[in-house]
């Protein structure tokens, strides 16, 4: 009899895994368990609570044989809601709308400039250091929150899903380095440094900013709202004079 | 509260519907935002309970972007290849467009501060 044990184990692995709670559940776990880390270690940037959990999946799914395909089954739910957080945004924008009014024009040129920086940079030096044309093209809208990046990428002949999987390694990378560069450089004003995060690293910058700070979080999602825009219109523009 | 998720939601089915009609490059959820914007502009105050859905769906906004983080597994073969000269840009890139993009904003912003406390 003890050889049922294992059988009833794979099936209720099998029976599980088919449906989308399992990964639900591990999506909703990782990321807890990535948080839990991120407070005990003092809200350290490094200790990221997105790159843990996306460490923590990525090794349990190869451990377990499970394609990705099946994991967004389940993580889709989660997925989806990017969308209305992105509305959501619209609430810290408008109470902090008097002091982005008043920064209008520093906004504006900010935006350009960052905007411009944050593709030519990162597409300059992939092709320096010798990437073949599909990844240049996929990593120039980095910077820009995943679901326009993807488009952006699609539209020049790119990767969108690489794109989306670059996206989030600028907003990790943004997120946890962005706050000991703003130090090292010295911006200290609380508007400019998540007008900062936004532009370069999108959601993940921004909940990063929205963690310590709502006027970071509101320039934030601010810059977030915009660089999208701007990429969206100045990458195929630019693409289509340059290449 | 249960009505301004609805409303949350209703402003992204909007802006989906402009994008897919007008073809502006725009995301649709973006548009969604600058139409619950307008909303809050028009209104002139935050209701107590947006507040509460949208403190809710941002409180949390970082896990949102665990599932599609996790797509790296699929690509790792082919990051493999260009792994280092991804790796170098998307480090250097990154952290340079922090930096210019915060020393530019906080020059621009600052000094005009002063110039207003200045004047006042």
């Amino acid at each position: 009899m003890q050889s049922d044990i294992p059988t009833d184990l794979q099936t209720v692995w099998v029976y599980l895994s088919a449906s989308p709670l399992l990964h639900l559940t591990m999506t909703l776990a990782a990321y807890q368990a990535g948080m839990w880390i991120y407070k005990r270690g003092g809200m350290n940037p490094l200790l990221n609570p997105v790159l843990i959990a996306v460490v923590a999946l990525v090794t349990i799914l190869s451990v377990t044989g499970t394609s990705y395909d099946t994991f967004f089954e389940g993580a889709q739910f989660v997925h989806f809601l990017l969308g209305p957080a992105t509305v959501a945004l619209a609430v810290p924008l408008y109470r902090q709308f008097h002091r982005v009014r008043e920064s209008a024009f520093a906004i504006a040129v900010s935006l350009i400039t960052g905007s411009a920086f944050a593709a030519a940079s990162a597409m300059g030096i992939a092709w320096a250091l010798g990437a073949g044309q599909t990844t240049i093209i996929s990593i120039g809208p980095k910077s820009v929150t995943a679901p326009v990046a993807m488009g952006i990428a699609e539209s020049l002949g790119g990767l969108p899903s690489l794109t989306a999987v670059l996206v989030i390694a600028t907003g990790i990378l943004g997120a946890a380095l962005g706050p000991l560069v703003l130090n090292l450089v010295g911006v200290k004003d609380w508007a400019s440094r998540g007008f900062a995060m936004g532009t370069a690293a999108h959601g993940i910058g921004t909940a990063r900013a929205l963690q310590v700070n709502e006027i970071a979080g509101a320039f934030s999602g601010l810059a977030m709202g915009l660089n999208a825009l701007a990429t969206a219109i100045l990458l195929p523009l630019a693409w289509s004079i340059f290449r | 509260m249960l009505n301004y998720l609805t409303l949350i939601f209703a402003c992204q089915l909007a802006g989906e519907a402009f994008v897919a009609t007008t073809g502006i490059p725009v995301p649709g959820p973006v548009m969604g935002m600058v139409l619950l914007f307008a909303g809050l502009a028009i209104r002139g105050s935050i209701p107590k309970d947006l507040d509460t859905v949208s403190g809710a769906l941002l409180s949390n906004l970082s896990l949102l972007f665990v599932p599609a983080g996790t797509g790296i597994m699929v690509h790792l073969k082919l990051l493999a290849g260009d792994g280092i000269a991804v790796s170098v840009a998307l480090i250097v890139s990154t952290v340079a467009t922090i930096a210019v993009t915060g020393l530019l904003m906080q020059a621009l912003t600052v000094r005009k501060r002063r110039g207003q406390s200045d004047a006042e």
